[in-house]
């Protein structure tokens, strides 16, 4: 690493690979948030704080769910007709003078990155606030390759700084209270005092920012849409930062999963309303910035070269089944998780995946397969907060037992089987179910089954799995609901 | 979201099937039969299928459809006479009305059987309300209570307005609001054994925000969110208790304060 005085890099090579989490450690990951009553209280607050915001925008309940009709059939639309808007926006977009890019998986994604960096001889690339660009990992893979990646969004700056990755998709450091940022900056920003006002501590990350986007080479940035018909990628913000990354350097590289596409410049206003108002219950964001190509001759501003990056990693797997393709529809503005009653107990970094929360549960098992991520679509009551609030309507609760389904057995006659298909298939939980089903599909049995439990009410068992962790043993009645009645009847 | 607004209501049926419930059938039978006792007392004529078992939620919510749908399928044919079927069960009743048309959408005939039964599911609060149409009367003194509508009963089946309705009509019975009164209490099902430390928060917030209203009892239309939260507190050493919502309407307006 050419770079070892620079304390983002070192706060970098501390930073744990969390791609691959084995699926036994999150429950202990779990437990330790769960059992971390700080940690507990600031989610609790920071949703709180979200989930009124959101509301206060959605006054009008009938209004809403127009509203998310629409932008439900949009994003329907749009991935039905997926590989010709793909090829669509590829011909627009090369039109305008964007390189693009077709990356599989990670691996590939970073590969062309790094190769355009290296051949504008990159030290530094400043980012804007990009998802598919934690989900492969690219700070690392730059570090690997000695070039400075630097995050420019300040809640993705101070996780950088920390060495930490994101805990939410809109709000990257909404673990961190006020007074770690204040010991952070302290001890991590050069020259930097310690102070604990919030204006100030963005004055000293602005400063750090501004003076590296005059000198990066490369500008990395996001994509909220991708329109086809014109070629022109959205992207949404409110600091500035990503205006800054995709205009000032002179190579700017965008990044998105091929899932953003939609037709007609048309179908963005609607998804762009319920995006910012679902995530942090903003009317409209302080940027949306459309950009159709690099600087044209005459123009004074703007990049000289500029790229996309298309990025699949598992996503036509999930486009491939009818079911599993509205996974495909998020348009993600975290108010699953923000209404999730596990990721409000456990925080982001619990789930160990990019994503977390109900969009993470139902979209890393197509990234990083069954076999690493079986217990994620575990990790839901099943309450319907995600699916009630997510703006273009993905039926999440169905998707996450649809995918518990596929860990536990082989894939149905007539469809493909997925990446880790059957993972967590189970010869004692098999015969649970099936004995079960045996018990509950023969009246009389169930009847007698009845009768035995409520007679041997005394023997139940004291210690009942996880239920009497906090719970005392359940223990039958002392006459079945099925026995009173037909006593009843005999009267 | 009251998935139960635009529901197209029918007159005062004389006849109704209950289903039970497994969990109700088990562990809260008195719920069952302060169901039964509710409907009679409105006249209405109460059938109990004897060969009913469990509506099969357990395996569909675990990922078992094989399973899912050889129990689900043993109840659908239960229900023979067009009455109303009436479950007092928040959860079970979604998974019937809204969950067996999915459960059987690939089989054209089955799914046809599914929708017809899905049409005549009932939740209890959302049937003594909008069919049955009670005016109750209050017998009870006067007394706080906090009321706990899970996820499914209050996403499908619209329970927080019609059990809130029908309290309304009790002038003795204050409904204290809790807070984050929307949110899950932990139970879900097989997710309260497979992830013990979450449910077990969830649960513990859920039961410390109930206490806070100051209520002397919390009612629920599930039994197993209602047991989940009972045994906690039972754990606790704590004598706060909740109701199963049949039993306490029943014992409110029930001149004799009781059971028979
Ligand atoms: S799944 Fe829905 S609610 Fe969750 S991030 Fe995506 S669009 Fe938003």
């Amino acid at each position: 690493m050419n770079a070892q005085n620079n304390s983002q890099i070192n706060a970098q090579a501390n930073t744990q690979a969390l791609r691959f989490v084995p699926a036994s450690e999150f429950k202990e990951r779990a437990a330790v948030a769960v059992a971390d009553a700080h940690l507990r209280k600031s989610f609790r607050g920071a949703m709180d704080f979200l989930i009124a915001k959101r509301a206060a925008q959605f006054p009008d309940p009938v209004a809403l769910e127009s509203q998310r009709g629409l932008a439900e059939h949009i994003r329907k639309y749009s991935l039905a007709r997926l590989p010709d808007l793909l090829e669509q926006l590829e011909r627009n977009l090369t039109a305008n003078g964007v390189q693009v890019h077709w990356a599989e998986n990670p691996e590939q994604a970073n590969a062309i990155i790094i190769n355009i960096a290296r051949r504008h001889s990159t030290k530094l690339m400043v980012k804007g606030k990009s998802m598919v660009s934690e989900e492969i990992e690219l700070n690392h893979a730059m570090a690997d390759a000695g070039m400075e990646a630097l995050e420019s969004d300040m809640g993705e700056y101070i996780v950088q700084l920390d060495g930490e990755k994101p805990s939410h998709i809109i709000m990257p450091a909404i673990h961190k209270t006020k007074l770690e940022i204040a010991r952070l900056f302290a001890a991590k920003v050069p020259g930097a005092g310690y102070t604990e006002s919030v204006d100030e501590l963005i004055g000293i990350g602005r400063a750090v920012l501004r003076e590296k986007f005059m000198t990066a080479e490369i500008g990395l940035s996001g994509v909220n849409f991708a329109v086809a018909e014109t070629g022109t990628l959205c992207l949404v913000e409110n600091e500035g930062n990503g205006r800054m990354c995709t205009t000032v350097p002179g190579v700017h590289i965008a990044i998105t999963g091929i899932e953003k596409v939609v037709e007609k410049l048309e179908h963005v206003p609607p998804l762009f309303a319920l995006l910012t108002r679902s995530a942090t219950g903003q009317a409209i964001t302080t940027y949306l910035n459309m950009i159709s190509g690099p600087r044209k001759p005459g123009e004074k501003d703007g990049p000289r070269e500029m790229h996309l990056v298309l990025v699949d990693n598992g996503r036509t797997q999930a486009y491939s089944d009818e079911q599993l393709r509205s996974t495909l529809q998020c348009i993600r503005c975290g108010a699953c998780m923000n209404h999730c009653p596990v990721y409000t107990r456990i925080g982001g970094h619990a789930y160990g995946t990019t994503y977390p929360g109900p969009i993470g549960e139902i979209i890393s098992p197509h990234m990083l397969g069954l076999a690493a991520t079986h217990v994620l679509p575990t990790a839901s009551s099943l309450c319907g907060a995600c699916g009630e609030v997510c703006p273009v309507k993905i039926p999440i609760p169905d998707l996450l037992i649809r995918l518990r389904g596929e860990a536990q057995h082989d894939a149905r006659p007539g469809h493909a089987p997925m990446l880790g298909q059957g993972a967590a298939k189970s010869a004692l939980v098999d015969a649970i179910w099936s004995g079960w089903a045996a018990l509950y599909t023969r009246p009389a049995l169930y009847r007698a089954f009845g009768w035995l439990a409520t007679r041997f009410r005394a023997l139940t068992p004291p210690m009942q799995s996880g239920w009497t962790v906090s719970r005392t043993p359940l223990k039958p009645a002392k006459r079945t609901l099925h026995e009173q009645m037909a006593a009843r009847e005999r009267r | 979201m009251d998935e139960t607004g635009n529901r197209h209501y029918p007159d005062k049926p004389p006849k109704v099937y209950l289903f039970g419930t497994c969990l109700i059938d088990m562990f809260c039978p008195e719920a069952g039969m302060d169901t039964v006792r509710l409907l009679e007392r409105e006249g209405i004529e109460v059938h109990f299928p004897a060969d009913q078992t469990c509506c099969g939620q357990p395996a569909h919510s675990s990922g078992f459809p094989e399973q899912t749908r050889a129990v689900a399928l043993a109840q659908m044919r239960l229900f023979p006479e067009p009455w109303p079927v009436i479950v007092p069960s928040g959860s079970c009743a979604g998974m019937m009305r809204h969950h067996y048309p999915k459960v059987f959408a690939d089989d054209p005939r089955l799914l046809a059987e599914a929708t017809a039964l899905a049409d005549r599911i009932f939740e209890l609060s959302e049937f003594l309300l909008h069919v049955a149409r009670v005016s109750l009367s209050d017998s009870g003194q006067p007394a706080r209570v906090a009321l706990h509508t899970s996820c499914a009963a209050r996403r499908e089946m619209g329970t927080q307005v019609h059990a809130r309705a029908l309290l309304a009509q009790l002038p003795g019975v204050d409904v204290g609001l809790h807070e984050h009164e929307s949110e899950c209490c932990g139970f879900g099902g097989t997710f309260s054994l497979k992830h013990p430390a979450i449910s077990s928060a969830m649960a513990g917030d859920k039961v410390d925000a109930l206490k806070e209203t100051g209520a002397e009892t919390f009612l629920s239309a599930d039994c197993g969110c209602m047991l989940s939260l009972n045994h906690t507190l039972q754990k606790r050493g704590d004598p706060f208790q909740g109701q199963h919502l049949a039993s306490f309407l029943w014992q409110r307006t029930n001149p004799e304060g009781g059971r028979r």
